[in-house]
């Protein structure tokens, strides 16, 4: 193997991100008018409650049959099963802290040990005051049988799970972002 | 799906990405950066095992970037007020590999230290000629080139007569989700560097210089522009011998 370079350090993306990392058709992980499509919606506080205006959520996630288009993938790349799907979402927040990004609900993903992961969707946070994004995911409230049986869930504290967990709204999902406080969102080191 | 019978094993065989050196990144909590104290997550961070939906990414194509996004210069009718600069250089992995074909995205502060954005206030000019944000997609080797002009350093709140150095701001996507990266690339020499608790905020002085660019005269170009050369670098991955089973299926 050749020698390792060191890699870039992350910076935050500060207060103007919005400039740099806007896409007119950010949140729209599946087109308008997708059957099944719903808006995943939230807002993002930080640890004095007050809403975060300068942030920005991207979204990840495999297609509804659990696949991904992408060559890593030891099953193969496999273009999506939904027409428009893009798999990637962002959302900058709004003048109330709110994001929001339209889509389809993943499949179930297998586990190199046998095991299977819950539909969930992986997410980055950015913003200022960020020095570098945070990682979380979102679990879906009407799979309780495969969130149980979910090793990363499961890997999490019991009373601090609920925080991965989107809840029924309107026209879709809620799933607000903590950055700190008695309800701090579980972040991971990935 | 279950499988529960003798297979105890999916043979899916994924990528590892690397794990960061714990000095590579800048600390979320630094109290220099008064932003971070409300919203650097307290609780320690979880470890999150990579699995497919980290080892995948998305892959960004052609689609997103138009025949001008690389050159801040021209996305006007007029020229932009400031130094001209190319700043070019490679995404690499942290192995040396070449990222190719991958979505970089910058904006910037105009050359009076301005960014054309409703928050940004402060009594300096705006430029009608300069909108600070630009795209590209790397080549096949990684390579990458932008055209703009350099950035006026700003005040900012956040300590007593506080500036922030000259910067570009970076967003990358690399080939998976482990490896989107949002960075700042400055300029050698930068007097500001020493009051800046956002540069200061990488603690690791080999890391930090990372971040500042080279200046490179063999790539101006003669009585047009200067230039400056900024690799970077993404995280590598283990080397795992790869197996190629397909007893999942």
């Amino acid at each position: 193997m050749s020698e390792q370079l060191g890699v870039m350090p992350a910076q935050t993306v500060g207060p103007y991100l919005h400039i740099g990392l806007h896409w007119p058709d950010g949140p729209y992980v599946v087109p308008e008018g997708t059957p099944g499509a719903f808006w995943i919606s939230g807002r993002i506080v930080d640890g004095t409650g007050t809403p975060v205006v300068d942030a920005m959520v991207e979204s990840w996630q495999a297609d509804p049959e659990g696949r991904f288009d992408h060559p890593d993938d030891p099953r193969g790349a496999r273009p999506p099963a939904l027409a428009g799907f893009r798999g990637f979402g962002r959302s900058e927040t709004d003048g109330q802290g709110c994001y929001r990004l339209l889509t389809v609900k993943p499949g179930a993903l297998p586990e190199p040990d046998g095991g299977t992961e819950a539909p969930h969707l992986t997410l980055s946070v950015f913003g200022r005051g960020l020095l570098h994004r945070l990682v979380t995911r979102l679990y879906f409230p009407d799979e309780s049988t495969a969130n149980a049986a979910d090793p990363v869930l499961r890997s999490v504290d019991a009373d601090r799970r609920g925080t991965l967990l989107a809840s029924p709204a309107p026209d879709g999902l809620r799933f607000d972002i903590h950055l700190q406080g008695d309800h701090e969102t579980v972040f991971f080191a990935l | 799906m279950t499988t529960q019978d003798t297979q105890a094993d999916s043979g899916l065989v994924l990528p590892r990405y690397r794990r960061d050196d714990v000095d590579a990144h800048p600390p979320l909590l630094s109290p220099g950066y008064q932003s971070t104290v409300a919203r650097a997550p307290r609780h320690p961070l979880v470890y999150l095992p990579q699995r497919l939906t980290e080892i995948t990414g998305p892959l960004l194509g052609e689609g997103r970037v138009g025949a001008l996004d690389h050159d801040l210069t021209r996305q006007h009718d007029g020229e932009p007020q400031g130094q001209r600069i190319i700043v070019h250089g490679r995404v690499l992995d942290g192995d040396g590999r070449p990222v190719p074909h991958t979505l970089v995205e910058i904006w910037q502060a105009n050359a009076a230290g301005r960014y054309r954005h409703a928050r940004d206030t402060w009594p300096a000019p705006l430029d009608p000629h300069f909108e600070g944000v630009g795209r590209a997609l790397t080549d096949d080797q990684g390579r990458y080139r932008f055209v703009t002009v350099q950035p006026g350093a700003y005040p900012w709140r956040n300590h007593d007569n506080a500036w922030r150095p000259a910067h570009i701001h970076f967003s990358l996507f690399g080939r998976a989700f482990t490896q989107r990266l949002v960075t700042q690339m400055y300029f050698p020499g930068d007097p500001l560097f020493f009051q800046d608790p956002v540069f200061n905020s990488v603690r690791d002085q080999a890391a930090r210089a990372r971040m500042i660019a080279r200046y490179d005269h063999a790539a101006t170009t003669p009585e047009w522009a200067l230039a400056y050369e900024f690799d970077i670098v993404l995280r590598g991955r283990e080397s795992t011998p790869f197996e190629d089973e397909d007893d999942d299926e």
